[in-house]
């Protein structure tokens, strides 16, 4: 348990040590907050929810989720501590484990900052606050998911600049195909009964429900699954490597 | 007794046989020179033993406990610094070597932290960013956190390369005091640190043990040559 909690503080820690922290969360609030306003038109709904601040979530995480993943393992790789770090009386999986959390525990003290946001319906209207909480809650699961293929992205290269690329590609696919961006893609291959389905994967699609109140049963599975995947996935490729 | 066993450790690359039916035991007392040129497979059969890489055949025990069984116990016994002593830049000497201590569950850490220091003589630069650090002081943070918890068993990878002869001598000095109670494994370029400090002699050349004895009998296999000259004549 001692070792589990030094790495998850070390990582945690270890995000402030460099400019990264700082750039992340400096960019991850203005675009949160500007997309919200200038793209969503916040003000002009006159209502006061979250609805188009979090309608941009996905994209965000899409983004920002592998940029704070990257490192993770392909900077053990670099330094050569992956050696050392696996050759201290740890197991990858506690390693694994420590390193995911303490990601996700960054991104959330990214959403944390954003509470001015919250704080502003509060002032101006009079919102259902459980809504707030459940996009909240929700935004935190989308950002999981993303942050799961981000790390199995990490576990496969020593290059912080691919495991950004790819992890970003491949959770911007997970955007995109919930707007049905790729069904010409998947046309041939799965009967167009069935398109509705792979929109079903879109990350947005599952966020929405939380936006909305509901703390969704189902959508909270994909969110988790989707992330552990990634977990288990990168865990494997660093155990076999 | 055998603190480090290497039983027909095998390990291939595609087609390259990195290590290839090693076998040697190292006791208590002795220090082991890992010798053999670059790519012969020193580094291989070090990994091997520290459990970083798994064996395509063969064991390796560190104080009698598999390293492919049990790794954590393993891994728990043994003092294990990598070729170019690796270490997290953006820490502290001091954080670092902590992390360590946290990691291995240390009790009193930070003691522990404080002998390891003195110990290596990093106090002085005990606040700094490893990454600030030069080459000799960056050699010795990792040689410390092999010798952290007082392990059973050392395995170090070139230990003194890059150092000034003073700091060689220096590391050699600290192997020198905790030899006694352990069993440690150098590998080395350099043969006159081999006359210096080992008392058996590993030449691994291709993959495999070509000779493992003493350094007093390498050098009476041809009498009158150095440890240089023989070295060329049995890897060459």
């Amino acid at each position: 348990m001692r070792a589990f909690r030094a790495i998850l503080t070390r990582e945690f820690l270890g995000y402030f040590r460099t400019p990264l922290a700082y750039v992340f969360l400096a960019v991850f609030n203005a675009f949160a907050v500007s997309l919200a306003f200038f793209i969503g038109s916040f003000f002009d709904s006159n209502i006061a929810n979250l609805d188009r601040f979090f309608l941009y979530h996905p994209w965000l995480w899409a983004f920002l989720a592998p940029a704070a993943g990257a490192r993770l393992w392909a900077e053990e790789r670099r330094q050569g501590t992956l050696e050392l770090l696996l050759t201290w009386p740890v197991t990858v999986w506690q390693a694994a484990l420590g390193k995911f959390l303490a990601s996700w525990l960054f991104l959330a003290t990214a959403l944390v900052a954003t509470l001015p946001m919250a704080l502003t319906i509060g002032w101006l209207g009079d919102p259902d606050w459980g809504v707030v909480v459940s996009g909240y809650v929700g935004s935190l699961l989308c950002g999981g998911a993303c942050l799961g293929i981000a790390s199995l992205c990490s576990a496969l290269t020593r290059s912080q600049v691919i495991a950004f690329v790819t992890g970003f590609l491949a959770c911007f696919a997970l955007v995109i195909v919930g707007y049905g961006v790729l069904d010409p893609l998947f046309a041939g291959i799965i009967p167009a009964d069935k398109l509705g389905w792979v929109a079903r994967i879109g990350l947005w699609r599952n966020l929405e429900p939380f936006t909305l109140g509901a703390l969704d049963f189902s959508a909270a599975t994909y969110f988790i699954s989707v992330a552990l995947a990634g977990l288990g996935l990168g865990t494997l490729a660093i155990e076999r490597r | 007794m055998a603190l480090i066993e290497a039983l027909n450790l095998t390990k291939r690359y595609g087609s390259i046989v990195a290590a290839d039916n090693v076998s040697f035991t190292v006791d208590r007392g002795e220090v082991v020179g890992f010798l053999g040129p670059n790519g012969a497979g020193k580094s291989t059969t070090m990994r091997l033993l520290a459990g970083h890489l798994r064996p395509d055949s063969g064991r390796a025990k560190i104080a009698g406990i598999d390293v492919s069984t049990d790794p954590v116990g393993a891994k728990a016994q043994l003092g294990y610094s990598p070729e170019g002593a690796p270490a997290y830049g953006e820490m502290t000497v001091r954080e670092f070597l902590s992390f360590a201590a946290d990691l291995r569950g240390l009790a009193q850490g930070n003691q522990r932290v404080q002998e390891t220091l003195d110990l290596c003589r990093l106090d002085d630069v005990a606040h700094q960013a490893i990454d600030t650090l030069s080459k000799g002081y960056r050699m010795r943070v990792g040689f410390a956190q092999a010798v952290l918890h007082d392990p059973e068993v050392l395995i170090l990878d070139e230990p003194t390369d890059g150092l000034d002869p003073n700091q060689k001598h220096e590391v050699r000095r600290i192997l020198t005091s905790m030899a006694a109670r352990k069993a440690v494994i150098v590998s080395t370029h350099l043969l006159e640190e081999v006359e210096a400090l080992c008392t058996r002699v590993i030449l691994i050349a291709r993959g495999r043990v070509c000779c493992d004895e003493s350094p007093a009998q390498l050098l009476a296999r041809h009498p009158g040559k150095r440890l240089d000259e023989i070295f060329r004549l049995l890897t060459a």
